[in-house]
């Protein structure tokens, strides 16, 4: 028996307008209004939309044996519900299926965990809220931004009442184990620990159109024929990835579409094989041993660490100036403040600002509004320095 | 294999990016066994003896120079040749030629005797001054011509003003060449758009940055607890110091603890003094003048921030020199070298308020000036001569082969 769990990260940050030291302390607008709908109304046509009813028909034409789950940002959603609220009706006819799971992450895609635990929390409750008011349903598992993970995550997230945490399944913390068992954490009681299967994930997120890979093309068939070997030594295939992967960061003349069409029914082919939703996991499989993260572990790149976020200065210290406000920002009670300073900290602004791979002028990630790090960080810096102004005046700030 | 080399500047009588990028590029082709025969203008009041004394060429093997005897400087125009000219005496007027056009008429006319008499395999010529003396080489021997664009007419008139008979000898020189080498797509764009050469003639070979053992760590003696900002750079309108004044103003309502160094000679210093004067930031601005390769270096060490706010610049060599001098750098995006370098932040020239935005950041932004600074030298010092130099030999023998 082998269970396919496909989880599809759905999340785009509300980008900063460019701003000029010369607009610190006039208060000006900090969000790039006309530059998000752009992006996030051509995210819906060639990917959200086309996506969920692919997955809506695979629902319904493999009587109810097709599942999926998705984690969407609270700043995602935002976007949706103003720019493209058709997006946010096609998941709500995907949630009322019964067979989409919705999970539970940060509001606004943050780093907060890394900063305040307090703050963590609320993000997180402020995502259940409205995951509750959008989709009339309580999310279960939760996972982290970035997957992001250590064993205080998961601590967190069971006093917090989830039954499941996801992770990535790094080499050096998996070692001689595989992925494809339900494991539990290290130093919490009965939450369950699911890991990502990289290599059969990236080969959809990042290899699929890749000419030089040796299994190019790769069509559903044979990937479903990589789960079968699976079959006997492995309970459960953690399947995750951006949802931007089909349509976005793999375009549809190169075939992810009907990637995505057949493969259910080619996995379902196999008379063992199943899909299962994160909560449908562990409840499905026992954990077969406790895992232990004692540092950091994320999704990204080859480090799999939190260098593209915090690895260099101008990150290190954009983030520090960020959370130091929030004493102050919380005292004033000012709910504009606080939904700005949370908006501030979703972790694509720091991503932008990374010099890891820009030797190469690799300018990183889609959708990056800036044409360097540096700017991406005087950006964000002036805007701070408004924002600082701003929350100064109700509280004291030392400067 | 042989290359007869036709310049106008050669380090230490240079003044510009042009002589740096010639002595760079000398030094490693002969590094790689190219034999240069360099032919070089030099007026007669230039002492022999210092000629023959010349530090760089002596360190080079495999590289002779060869003067020809003309008042031809580097970056003259018609009218401060004329203006140059009036200054001597009527002895010296009579030897040279009355105008600059003339004169680059007897420089080539010179040049066609040196072609005679030297054996060479390939013609490599240096901007268009001694364009036509490549193509009475190249008449006289019959061998393959290269020209190497450093700056075209319209770079240095910003597109104004363009000189016609420089822009005619620039285009017959570019259509008779086998070959043309540009330091950058930007300057390849403008030959194509503005001389219709066909794409597939023009090869990019970007310039490079040499790295001398001993790079002097002193700085000038005038920081105090201001920060600096460094412009460097001829004061023509090509350079756009008009623009790094205006920015000037704009940074100095900003930020007090600054001063600004306008280092270099041109035509427009008169209104750019005259300019800060008017702004009321005369107290702030410290013209330096000419500096000798020393003082610049001094100046970039000195400097928190070089500024290259060019209207166009086909390359931009200063930029690579700042940042090997860890100095945080900002290039006008008209500019060869923004094609080329990530670590730097990039600006449009006209684009006063964001320059000073940039520039107020990076005083304002430690880790920000700290990333520039690291993270520039770093990518500079990935820039060797050795790459343009393999480059123009692999297109040497493509033209031999084919020939």
């Amino acid at each position: 028996m082998v269970s396919v769990c496909f989880y599809f990260q759905v999340h785009q940050p509300i980008r900063l307008r460019k701003y000029s030291i010369f607009e610190i302390g006039k208060h000006a607008n900090y969000f790039d209004d006309r530059k998000n709908e752009e992006i996030i109304k051509k995210i819906a046509g060639k990917c959200y939309l086309p996506a969920n009813k692919i997955i809506l028909d695979s629902i319904n034409k493999n009587n109810g044996k097709f599942k999926v789950s998705y984690s969407m940002s609270g700043v995602v959603l935002e976007e949706l519900e103003r720019f493209a609220p058709e997006v946010i009706d096609s998941f709500k006819k995907l949630v009322d299926t019964g067979n989409v799971e919705i999970l539970d992450e940060t509001y606004h895609h943050t780093l907060s965990c890394l900063h305040s635990k307090d703050e963590f929390k609320e993000q997180i409750g402020l995502h259940n809220k409205k995951i509750r008011q959008l989709f009339n349903c309580r999310p279960k598992v939760f996972r982290n931004t970035e997957l992001i993970y250590n064993n205080e995550i998961a601590k967190t997230a069971e006093e917090m009442g989830y039954k499941a945490v996801l992770a990535e399944g790094a080499d050096h913390i998996l070692q001689w184990r595989s992925p494809n068992f339900v494991y539990r954490p290290k130093g919490s009681g009965s939450i369950k620990l699911l890991l990502k299967n990289y290599r059969l994930s990236d080969d959809i997120a990042f290899r699929f159109s890749e000419k030089n890979w040796k299994e190019f093309p790769l069509t559903a068939p044979k990937f479903a024929g990589w789960v079968n070997k699976i079959n006997g030594n492995g309970n459960v295939v953690n399947l995750f990835m951006d949802y931007e992967t089909f349509g976005e960061h793999q375009w549809e003349d190169k075939g992810i579409f009907e990637f995505l069409k057949h493969l259910p029914h080619e996995i379902l082919k196999h008379p063992d094989n199943d899909f299962v939703t994160p909560s449908e996991a562990v409840k499905k499989y026992k954990d077969v041993a406790e895992l232990d993260y004692p540092h950091y572990v994320s999704w990204a790149d080859v480090e799999r660490d939190l260098s593209a976020w915090t690895g260099n200065h101008m990150q290190q210290e954009a983030m520090k100036e960020i959370y130091n406000l929030e004493p102050y920002v919380k005292l004033s009670k000012n709910p504009a403040l606080l939904d700005q300073w949370r908006k501030l900290q979703t972790s694509d602004h720091f991503y932008y600002m990374c010099t890891k791979w820009f030797n190469d002028g690799d300018v990183h990630k889609y959708f990056n509004p800036y044409d360097s790090p540096y700017e991406a960080f005087i950006t964000y810096m002036n805007i701070l320095s408004d924002f600082r102004m701003k929350a100064g005046k109700l509280g004291e700030i030392e400067s | 294999m042989k290359v007869l080399m036709f310049g106008w500047e050669f380090p230490p009588l240079s003044s510009g990016g042009l002589g740096t990028a010639c002595y760079g590029l000398t030094k490693s082709l002969s590094k790689k066994g190219v034999e240069i025969t360099f032919v070089l203008p030099s007026a007669s009041d230039i002492n022999d003896a210092d000629f023959v004394k010349f530090r760089s060429a002596n360190e080079i093997k495999n590289l002779k120079i060869r003067k020809i005897d003309s008042t031809i400087r580097p970056y003259m125009t018609s009218e401060n040749y004329s203006g140059y000219m009036s200054q001597k005496s009527s002895r010296i007027a009579k030897i040279y030629g009355s105008t600059l056009f003339d004169e680059v008429y007897r420089y080539t006319l010179a040049a066609e005797k040196i072609a005679e008499e030297e054996d060479f395999d390939i013609i490599h010529c240096h901007d268009w001054m001694t364009f036509g003396a490549g193509i009475s080489a190249k008449e006289k021997k019959n061998r393959p011509l290269v020209l190497h664009v450093h700056s075209t007419e319209h770079d240095r008139t910003g597109g104004h003003m363009v000189n016609q008979y420089v822009y005619d000898l620039e285009r017959k020189g570019l259509h008779k060449a086998d070959k043309i080498i540009a330091v950058s797509n930007f300057t390849k764009d403008k030959i194509m758009k503005h001389h219709g050469v066909p794409s597939e003639k023009i090869a990019v070979v970007h310039n490079a940055v040499d790295f001398p053992q001993n790079c002097c760590e002193e700085q000038m003696h005038l920081k105090g607890r201001d920060r600096i900002v460094l412009f460097l750079g001829r004061l023509t309108l090509q350079k756009g110091p008009d623009y790094f004044v205006y920015a000037a103003k704009k940074i100095l309502e900003h930020e007090k603890n600054v001063k600004f160094i306008i280092a270099g000679t041109g035509d427009m210093e008169p209104f750019v003094i005259e300019k800060a004067a008017e702004l009321g930031i005369s107290g702030k601005i410290m013209f330096a003048g000419f500096l000798n390769p020393e003082e610049v270096e001094k100046a970039y060490r000195t400097a928190d921030i070089y500024v290259m706010p060019s209207v166009s610049e086909p390359f931009g060599i200063t930029a690579l020199e700042a940042m090997k001098n860890k100095t945080a750098a900002i290039v006008s995006k008209q500019s060869g070298v923004s094609e080329v370098i990530n670590h730097c932040l990039k600006v449009d020239f006209w684009d006063v308020d964001e320059l000073s935005n940039q520039v107020i950041s990076v005083l304002r932004y430690n880790p920000l000036q700290e990333a520039l600074k690291e993270n520039g030298y770093s990518e500079s010092r990935k820039f060797s001569w050795d790459t343009p130099a393999q480059k123009c030999i692999d297109v040497y023998n493509q033209l031999i082969n084919k020939g």
